[in-house]
């Protein structure tokens, strides 16, 4: 049977600052991070186990070696075992491993909070009559686009083709439940008043390793953070940044269960699309999903249609196996989902951020008349993604009780200051909670101490599903401090 | 077309009008709330839309 895989997501902030035009991109995200306060370790991220330029096709790519003394390269590891940090000229929230879609969502969730306390801190320290303002988003609207990358980890016994043919018609089709919506289209792609979403326009390729250029459906970077012979980290670019916990949830629910379904060989022969690059942007540019897509075999189905029939087989996967209970309620959420959109639009404003926002835009064109290039729309489309509780529409729409969650805010608040407890996240946050200052580095797979010896000890966490609450919390009572936990491991520490 | 014929049309195109002004009077109420949600929106926008949302240029992202 199929492992459930290991869930993350990285979000990269779009960033502004107002009254300020020449403000420098990469000094304001590296004020953001270097703002927060709450629950962060002060300490290094290593990059000894990066490599980014790994092929899952089986070769690597030469691309540059991270330099640590980059002055953009500001990181931060908190107390919930995520990383906050600078990546290109944004900041990025990258989410703690997380054992199932509903933990993965809560920390999706917490991002965005966190990001949120940190310009508010940042915005402190800030000129008179400046303002720093973070969007959860992925587009400019102007041709430049930055990511909201997923990562499952599933098994090194799934071959990497299999997972490209079967998972390219399914994320092309998902962007119907998992658009936030975007006002006018970018990239040279055809004029719309209207499309489903942000991300849609950018895609160029079928296959490849690239993240900022010609980006491609199936992302080939085989960099698992964790024991190589035994998981592959499924590096997912093609997806929007989710502000509706409900979308988040079904959108990391779904692959997920389609990942299991592949890797226990239960999906079935692969559907393949013609021309599945075209198809992005032919189902984006489409609010009504009335019109098909040709199929390889030359029949056409449209994207509604397809993402059933991955729902039938998840349906059935999650009826005959003993999984985390969140997979049952993924089920009933991606039904009425996928129920309700055959209705239109409107019927999901409530669930997802394309159609929330849809909702929006065509009231202001009702009410005011306004043309599709009228900067009002724009402005919507865009304040749509701002973090701040006070002026995000988003944050509007939940507060008037039109967007359903599935989390209090208190709820979100617990999940900035602790990591999951099923997963290795667990013993990077708590060891830096109980022993912060002797932790001098870390990264997703590993921990380095210092614990006032003559060498630097280094932890190696290869396996995600240890370092669990259950297999650590008696070697932290045992572990006053960091000398002792290395000494109970059983590591040196002359 | 006989009398009954005729008055089962009258009926039917009798019903179509009431469920028609339903469909309207509902679609009046959605359009009022949306109208509601508009006016509390107008109040938070960026001032200048159309400087704000030149200004937003994001280069440099994945």
């Amino acid at each position: 049977m199929a492992i459930e895989p290991i869930i993350g997501t990285e979000v990269e902030y779009g960033i502004t600052v107002t009254n300020n035009e020449s403000f420098n991109p990469v000094t304001a995200s590296a004020l953001v991070v270097n703002a927060y306060g709450g629950g962060r370790g002060r300490i290094r991220w290593s990059y000894d186990d990066e490599t980014p330029g790994r092929d899952a096709r089986g070769f690597n790519v030469g691309m540059q070696p991270i330099d640590e003394n980059d002055s953009g390269l500001v990181n931060a590891v908190l107390l919930n075992g995520a990383r906050l940090y600078v990546d290109h000229a944004h900041p990025e929230y990258s989410t703690p491993e997380c054992s199932d879609p509903l933990e993965a969502t809560l920390h999706d969730k917490a991002g965005e909070l966190v990001m949120h306390q940190a310009a508010e801190a940042a915005n402190t320290l800030l000129p008179e009559g400046q303002r720093l303002l973070l969007y959860k988003n992925n587009s400019d609207g102007k041709g430049n686009s930055y990511g909201a990358h997923e990562n499952y980890l599933v098994s090194r016994s799934v071959p990497f083709g299999a997972l490209a043919q079967h998972l390219t018609a399914f994320f092309v089709t998902r962007q119907i439940l998992t658009g936030s919506g975007k006002v006018g289209s970018e990239h040279g792609r055809p004029d719309v008043g209207f499309q489903i979403s942000q991300r849609a326009d950018f895609f160029e390729e079928e296959i490849g390793l690239e993240t900022t250029l010609k980006r491609p459906i199936i992302n080939t970077r085989d960099e698992p953070h964790s024991d190589a012979q035994k998981y592959r980290r499924l590096h997912v670019i093609i997806g929007d940044a989710t502000q509706s916990e409900i979308q988040t949830f079904v959108k990391v629910g779904a692959a997920s269960l389609v990942l299991m379904a592949l890797e226990d060989q239960v999906l079935g022969d692969p559907i393949l699309l013609a021309d599945p690059v075209g198809a992005i942007t032919a189902i984006s540019h489409d609010t009504t999903l009335q019109q098909p897509v040709k199929l390889a075999d030359g029949t056409e189905a449209t994207a509604l249609e397809l993402q059933r029939h991955y729902f039938d087989i998840a349906e059935e996967y999650v009826a005959s196996h003993d999984l985390a209970p969140a997979y049952k309620q993924v089920i009933g959420e991606w039904r009425s989902l996928l129920t309700d959109i055959a209705e239109g639009y409107e019927a999901v404003a409530d669930r997802l951020d394309w159609a929330a926002k849809m909702t929006m835009v065509e009231g202001y064109r009702r009410r005011d008349s306004l043309a599709w290039d009228d900067p009002k729309l724009h402005l919507v489309d865009l304040q749509f993604h701002d973090i701040d509780p006070d002026k995000g529409l988003y944050h509007r729409l939940v507060q008037a009780g039109r967007m359903r969650r599935l989390f209090s805010d208190a709820e979100v608040v617990e999940a900035t200051q602790h990591a999951p407890e099923s997963t290795r996240a667990y013993f990077r946050g708590e060891c830096l909670r109980r022993y912060g200052s002797s932790v001098v580095a870390a990264n997703w797979d590993s921990l380095v101490f210092d614990t006032g010896a003559s060498t630097l000890v280094r932890l190696p966490m290869m396996e995600p599903r240890k370092g669990t609450r259950d297999l650590v919390d008696d070697l932290f009572a045992a572990s006053p401090d960091a000398a002792t936990l290395i000494h109970n491991i059983g590591g040196s520490n002359d | 077309m006989t009398d009954r014929e005729r008055a089962r049309k009258r009926s039917a195109d009798q019903t179509e009008d009431v469920t028609q002004d339903a469909v309207t009077n509902r679609g009046e109420e959605v359009a009022e709330k949306i109208d509601d949600l508009l006016d509390e929106i107008d109040t938070v926008l960026e001032e200048n839309a159309a400087e704000f949302v030149k200004n937003y240029v994001q280069k440099g992202g994945q």
